[in-house]
């Protein structure tokens, strides 16, 4: 989205007509750096694509640093199902998000730093920004062996990856984005980026699981303040900028027309989830009831969220299999999501013949089939 | 393009129509074709020749550029297609996003460099397209001062600002722009661009055209048209006034029914079966009002919302104690009743989805603080869209708030598998008569029962309703019952 002309005063930063505005000292100069005030995902997402659709990033990089409350983040191509605990996520209250630039999946928390660096696309180079990275770790503390590796991560004594990358490039401009892991709670990190979940074939970008260690259990002085303050200082002496970052407010409308609408989109269902490739589940699972034991089947054919086709398969004398082929009939159409899924059946189970053993064995199987979800 | 525009108009009848005669020479040489277009050129009229819209859609003068995928940089030559935005057939712009590609953890957003209509997609999604070689084939218009080919070079991205250069035009437009321009007699001058650095789009000239209507439409007695049937007519009718033909682009819309709505059709589908009967009255509700007004703080001091509804549950499960067949369940032959004994009340709760209906269980052991407590928690995990099997499930009987919403009077349906419901209305200030005769204010709320009158009958429904009423008009009433 293009701003009018008119707005040009609502944006107190650097803009299209490159007018310096009074109150940034030096800010027209070689760059900015931008620290969030504040720690939801969504609205710093919001940010990295306002800053990606508005600004003129010519001669003018940006290095924008945030952190966020506990949340997962997925890559724009891939499968939430398939990286990350949904269940357990629900239980903590972590948040899901799907960014817009690629790769594989991370858990953010406040002992994580993300630094996001915008350019214009020409002057696009990863690499180079690693780099400085590691210069502002090793400004800190010299002997700390940090490398960068050719899938652009960042390893900590040649093994523990400490930060990963991710990439979004658009018509004009680019950023690379990538994670620093300062004291990040290691278990949350570890269980909830398990996958429960079986049998799921998909084309949706893998993620690749590394050994992760904490900054700060190598040197106590590695704080997360520490780091930021390290980089935004490495950052302006390459640029030969004025190395205090400006503190922005992701809801401000006024600094940013239009950026509730990009954080509200990026909460959506349709974005976290429905944007998952094509993807299809083939599992079975054990029903225990009563001492005995029986196994259903269940196929599931995904797009865009939603289930195209569905089939599920118990022992005859299990359940009817009429009532077997009405669920999986109710269930297409509808999202692959859990709400939706407790809804029909609720719905399902209320329409269900009052003989208590069937009504038992019905809502143990729709227990059993939401839990794919 | 020269282009020679006669002004010719006549009218017909009643009707005071004008239209522009265009003569236009195409650049491959065809024989000068007039063109008719309606002043605006959206709508047309019938007239001899055949005429076009504005944007026609194939164009047999279109060329089909290829469009190459561009360089991405970091020395990449391949990328997957992971999402198109565009199939064939369909129409873009310059600057619409095509697709999307991923390319070593970078997701690229490829654009479109032309206007046009997409015409072949080279790959499918997950295929691997290669840098340099053809993406989609674009058919754009043809034009004699053709936009210049796009050149694959590395700095590929810089090509829109070519368009800056075009034949010594100063103003920023794109040649689909200047040709609609043109086509409606318009100095790209004389119009406001309101794209990026100050490019004049599409919308601009349809508002720049909007503007002028209002100027152009009504004869004006010193333009150089006149209407020839004004030379003959001695008398000068009263135009009548002419609806002028709207052109409505709205469109009837079929999609299937699925999620929450799809929950709702096969809940009430089953509910209709259900011989309902319904029974309303008005409570007074001026003492709770003041009591809850009382009791707020203290609530919010242990850190819970108190709203209307902890109340209305807690007395309800009060009459059920005394009307236990309100809180039963019939089986679908009608042979079997069967009398609850949890109460488990539900609440209908309006989501962004749609209608949920999660219910407090065990009411008749609850104090109204600890329904209270539930209802907060209920209601944070339904905005939340957390509600779980359990939270839904087992519900004996139901009561309805939509008058949190508004309203006054309803006709509920009864959730099967229970056989009764209430709908409760809108909290008003009326002017009510006092034992003494006196006109007073109070606090009406109007509660809309229905019931399974398969097994409840009218006057059950009427006592349990009086009884209900009698604990929320005396709220000290209630005291008797803590146990």
């Amino acid at each position: 989205m293009l701003i009018p002309f008119s707005m040009k005063n609502c944006f107190q930063l650097l803009y299209n007509l490159k007018v310096p505005i009074a109150g940034l000292k030096n800010a027209a100069k070689g760059g900015l750096i931008l620290q969030s005030t504040s720690n939801n995902i969504y609205q710093n997402l919001a940010v990295e694509d306002w800053i990606h659709d508005h600004m003129n990033l010519e001669g003018k990089p940006i290095l924008f640093l945030w952190r966020n409350s506990p949340t997962v983040v997925i890559g724009r191509h891939q499968n939430p199902w398939q990286e990350c605990n949904l269940n357990l996520m629900r239980e903590k209250g972590i948040k899901l998000a799907r960014r817009r630039s690629g790769g594989g999946t991370v858990y953010h928390d406040m002992g994580n730093i993300n630094l996001t660096f915008f350019t214009t696309k020409t002057k696009y180079n990863r690499m180079e920004n690693l780099k400085l990275v590691i210069r502002a770790l090793n400004a800190v503390q010299p002997q700390l062996d940090v490398q960068a590796t050719d899938r652009l991560d960042l390893l900590l004594e040649g093994q523990f990856k400490i930060s990963g990358t991710a990439s979004k490039i658009g018509r004009t401009a680019a950023y690379h984005h990538c994670t620093l892991l300062c004291s990040t709670d290691r278990i949350a990190l570890s269980s909830v980026l398990k996958s429960p979940y079986h049998g799921i074939k998909s084309n949706a970008t893998p993620s690749v699981p590394s050994l992760v260690k904490n900054l700060l259990e190598n040197n106590n002085t590695l704080t997360c303040e520490v780091l930021m303050e390290s980089i935004a200082t490495e950052f302006a002496a390459y640029h030969q900028i004025d190395s205090n970052s400006i503190l922005i407010s992701p809801s401000d409308e006024t600094m940013f027309p239009g950026i509730k609408r990009k954080a509200e989109e990026l909460q959506t269902w349709e974005w976290i989830y429905g944007k998952t490739p094509k993807f299809s589940v083939n599992t079975s699972l054990n029903l225990l009831r009563e001492q005995s034991c029986s196994e259903m089947k269940i196929y599931v054919d995904v797009k865009n969220g939603r289930i195209e086709d569905c089939n599920i398969d118990a022992p005859g004398h299990w359940l009817p299999k009429e009532m077997l082929d009405k669920l999986s009939t109710s269930f297409i159409g509808n999202k692959f999501c859990h709400s939706e899924a407790t809804m029909l059946l609720n719905a399902l189970l209320r329409t269900c013949p009052k003989d208590h053993e069937l009504y038992s064995k019905w809502h143990l199987l729709c227990e059993k089939v939401k839990t794919i979800m | 393009m020269a282009a020679v525009r006669v002004l010719r108009s006549w009218s017909r009848s009643a009707r005071h129509l004008r239209c522009m005669h265009l003569i236009q020479m195409c650049s491959s040489a065809h024989v000068v074709k007039p063109k008719y277009t309606c002043l605006f050129g959206y709508s047309s009229f019938k007239f001899n020749h055949p005429h076009r819209l504005l944007r026609t859609t194939s164009s047999v003068n279109g060329q089909i550029i290829q469009f190459k995928l561009s360089d991405i940089g970091e020395g990449i030559t391949e990328v997957t297609v992971k999402e198109w935005y565009v199939k064939e057939g369909d129409t873009v712009s310059q600057f619409d996003s095509i697709c999307e590609v991923q390319s070593d953890k970078a997701s690229v957003t490829i654009t479109s460099r032309y206007d046009g209509i997409i015409r072949k997609l080279y790959y499918a999604v997950d295929q691997i397209a290669l840098v340099g070689k053809p993406l989609v084939d674009i058919e754009t218009e043809a034009l004699k001062d053709s936009e210049e080919d796009v050149v694959e070079t590395p700095a590929v991205f810089h090509d829109e600002h070519t368009h800056q250069e075009i034949k010594g035009h100063k103003t920023l437009a794109t040649p689909a722009v200047r040709r609609l321009a043109m086509e409606n007699n318009i100095k790209l001058s004389e119009v406001v661009g309101t794209g990026k650095d100050g490019r004049i789009l599409k919308e601009d000239i349809l508002n720049y055209l909007a503007k002028q209507t209002g100027a152009i439409l009504p004869p004006s007695p010193k333009s150089e048209i006149m209407p020839p049937l004004q030379k003959t007519e001695t008398v000068q009718p009263v135009p009548v006034p002419v609806l002028k033909p709207k052109a409505f682009t709205g469109k009837d819309r079929t999609e299937p029914i699925t999620g929450f709505e799809k929950t709702m059709v096969k809940t009430m589908t089953v509910a209709l079966k259900i011989p309902h009967f319904g029974y309303c009255d008005e409570v007074d509700l001026t003492q709770l009002v003041k009591l809850r007004e009382e009791l707020k703080p203290i609530a919010l001091a242990r850190g819970i919302k108190l709203s209307f509804m902890p109340f209305f549950l807690k007395a309800a499960s009060l009459g059920l104690m005394q009307f236990p067949i309100l809180n039963a369940s019939v089986d679908e032959n009608c042979q079997n009743i069967t009398y609850k004994a949890s109460h488990n009340i539900g609440i209908a709760m309006d989501t962004k989805q749609g209608l949920i209906v999660p219910n407090v269980k065990n009411v008749q052991l609850c104090s109204v603080f600890e329904i209270a407590i539930e209802l907060n928690r209920l209601q944070k995990l339904g905005s939340t869209n957390q509600l779980g099997t359990a939270d839904i499930t087992g519900g004996t009987f139901t009561l309805s708030n939509i008058g949190s919403i508004g309203g006054t009077y309803a006709k509920p349906v009864i959730l099967p598998p229970e056989v009764a419901i209430g709908a409760l209305g809108a909290i008003k200030a009326v002017p009510r008569f006092n034992e003494k005769g006196e006109v007073i204010k109070a606090q009406i709320m109007n509660v809309s029962w229905s019931a399974d009158h398969r097994i409840i009958d009218g006057a059950t429904m009427a006592r349990f309703s009086n009884l209900w009423k009698s604990y929320l008009e005396n709220p000290a009433s209630m005291l008797l019952e803590l146990k």
